[in-house]
């Protein structure tokens, strides 16, 4: 008998035998998955939309129900842009802006995160994690009717794998027995219990939090303003802390801090969830329970998330609290990263070194990440006495004192990293130029054209110019760089340019600048090129 | 940047003194742990610097005995 984990929301690759099964030799794949989580089917998309064979293996026949990620990030909205799945995120999603500080029965501030003006997306949306997953399957089938070569295998678990210098073997159990098949890379991105990781006998260190949250999500129809709603203390009982948080469908995320030693099974009953909820809501409202779970979390990460042929990528390679948003959205950031230079190896245009930058530039966002969601998390449940007196004394002196807001930690909204420092990063030869688009960076979106410029940078290299004379197109050491012209005004040149007249920037295909200059210099383009492939 | 001050910088220090007892008196030991650190955070906020305050915790900290 074959056991589920958990149970579905979307049914969406029901298990089907594949040809691979009844094979005497094994089949040889250049690139399987393993999970198909929400970073196992970003990664198959991106790859397979560049042209790369993809096969996920995932252990589930779809989509897993419980909401967990729901917020979903800016950076992650663009990346799923690029893929062709953004639009679709937003329109379902819940957009917010007003976030509300309580501490005890008072309220002590609010805050709006008053996006900048001139992006594509918002700051943030929220969205149930399934809806997310299902979101970029459904991308991967419209993908493959136009011949992206993915494929999705439900209901095949990786039992086992042998790693060898040149890829590796993998053990597959499904319901009609098990099968091995052979790959060139694997993609490991099967969640924080990485059974990959496990089989390799990979490290996993961190810090362990001793507390525990109680989830509920509750439809209602209550007037409750799209607003998220965090309290210190709340004065309705029902944990140490406590958030609102609006989802589409009516739903509403409800989260409890509730301690550490906790009975799971009589916390999780109905009646005494309902119990907390109704605490909370007050007793005239009415809703009804969707989804209720504990969690526990660590603030953890591997050294390296590449091992010879073996690339972890989401919680198999680390995992943060939730505070802030960061786990769906730093996996999703690792596939941007990923699938480019997976691309470039695989078509023998860029050296196999290039994949170590992966690992480099992912720790260096995976420890980013870690650091703030500790930071967070020990500010929402103080661990010393004298961590409890200061929390407390900032969120006193914030009811009245606006400089005491800027320390009030609930969270602080995920952002991607910079890389700066990168062994891949080219000169920084643009004086006057914004600290925000410096080498490494993400580029910052803005209106181009009728659309925004993130839109127009397209999947490969970018040579992004800006009053400044360079080739339309530029080919070297077999990769194609197309270069963009920008307008010298309103966004583009206060984003792009600050106090510099002209610039050219070097854009890889994930959207981050590998260079900048003034004016274009064939020679220097082309060092820079090499440098951000993995070449020097 | 500036230096952080460490020769006498307040005028009538025996009224600063009283006066920071006397913002104490009557409180609970809770209510004064909570007002120093009330106090720290507005102090804090007003140098600002961030070089300042890190060299203010060092000196604050190098005073702790050794154990
Ligand atoms: C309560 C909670 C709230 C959260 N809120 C947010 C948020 O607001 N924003 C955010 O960005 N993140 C949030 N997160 C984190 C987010 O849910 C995770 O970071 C995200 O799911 C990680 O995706 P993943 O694809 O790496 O792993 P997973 O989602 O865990 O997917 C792993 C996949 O691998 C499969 N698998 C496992 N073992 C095998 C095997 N042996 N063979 C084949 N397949 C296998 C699993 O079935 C699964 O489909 C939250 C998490 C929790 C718990």
């Amino acid at each position: 008998m074959w056991a589920d984990r958990y149970t579905l929301a979307f049914r969406a690759y029901p298990y089907a035998r594949a040809s691979d099964q009844d094979r005497n030799d094994p089949a040889r794949h250049p690139v399987v998955i393993v999970g198909g989580g929400p970073v196992g089917m970003a990664t198959a998309l991106d790859l397979g939309l560049k042209g790369v064979p993809t096969l996920v293996l995932d252990d589930h026949e779809g989509i897993g129900m419980g909401s967990r990620a729901i917020c979903i990030a800016k950076r992650t909205l663009e990346i799923a842009d690029r893929m062709g799945c953004g639009e679709a995120l937003v329109d379902k999603g819940v957009v917010w802006n007003l976030g509300k500080v309580f501490h005890q029965d008072r309220k002590v501030f609010e805050f709006n995160l008053l996006a900048e003006q001139g992006h594509k997306f918002p700051a943030f949306i929220n969205l149930q994690q399934p809806y997310f997953e299902k979101f970029l399957v459904d991308r991967i089938r419209a993908a493959q009717a136009q011949g992206a070569p993915i494929e999705i295998r439900g209901r095949n678990r990786v039992a086992g794998l042998d790693v060898r210098d040149d890829g590796a073997t993998v053990q597959v159990e499904t319901p009609e027995g098990p099968y091995s098949i052979e790959s060139d890379w694997v993609v490991a991105c099967d969640g924080a219990n990485s059974p990959v990781r496990t089989a390799m006998g990979l490290d996993f260190e961190g810090r362990v939090f001793e507390d525990s949250f109680l989830i509920a999500d509750v439809r209602m129809k209550a007037g409750f303003p799209t607003e998220r709603w965090f309290w210190f203390d709340p004065p309705f009982k029902s944990g140490a802390s406590a958030l609102l948080h609006k989802q589409p469908d009516d739903v509403w995320r409800i989260d409890f801090q509730i301690g550490w030693n906790v009975d799971r099974k009589e916390e999780l009953r109905a009646e005494k969830v309902r119990a907390r909820v109704s605490e909370m809501l007050g007793p005239d409202v009415e809703y009804e329970l969707v989804w209720s779970s504990i969690y526990t979390f660590q603030c953890r990460r591997m050294r390296a998330f590449r091992h010879g042929r073996v690339l972890f990528a989401g919680d198999s390679a680390h995992q943060v609290s939730p505070f802030g948003a960061r786990g769906a959205n730093s996996g999703i950031q690792d596939v941007d990263n990923l699938a480019w230079k997976l691309d470039l190896v695989l078509r023998g245009l860029a050296p196999d070194s290039l994949l170590d930058s992966y690992s480099s530039e992912r720790v260096q966002g995976a420890d980013e990440n870690v650091l703030n969601s500790t930071r967070s998390t020990d500010f929402i449940t103080p661990k010393s006495e004298i961590s409890q007196i200061f929390r407390d004394a900032v969120l006193n002196l914030s009811e009245h004192h606006a400089f005491a807001r800027p320390l009030v930690n609930s969270g602080r909204l995920s952002v991607p990293c910079i890389y700066d420092g990168s062994p891949l990063n080219g000169p920084d030869a643009l004086p006057g130029g914004p600290a925000r688009s410096r080498v490494g960076s993400p580029c910052p979106d803005a209106p181009f054209g009728d659309g925004f410029l993130l839109g127009a940078l397209g999947d490969g290299f970018t040579l992004l110019t800006i009053d400044a004379d360079a080739p339309d197109e530029l080919t070297i050491d077999g990769i194609t760089v197309s270069r963009l012209s920008l307008p010298a005004d309103g966004p583009i040149a206060e984003r792009y340019l600050a106090d510099a007249p002209t610039a050219v920037y070097l854009i890889r295909p994930d959207q981050h600048v590998a260079a900048r200059w003034a004016e274009f210099d064939a020679g220097a383009v082309e060092a820079a090129l090499r440098r951000a492939i993995g070449k020097a | 940047m500036t230096e952080l001050i460490l020769t006498p910088n307040i005028a009538g220090p025996d009224d600063f003194y009283a006066e920071l007892l006397a913002a104490h008196e009557g409180l609970s030991k809770d209510e004064s742990d909570a007002l120093n650190a009330r106090l720290i955070l507005v102090l804090a906020n007003q140098i600002g610097d961030r070089e300042t305050l890190s060299r203010a915790i060092a000196t604050a900290r190098e005073a702790v005995p050794k154990r």
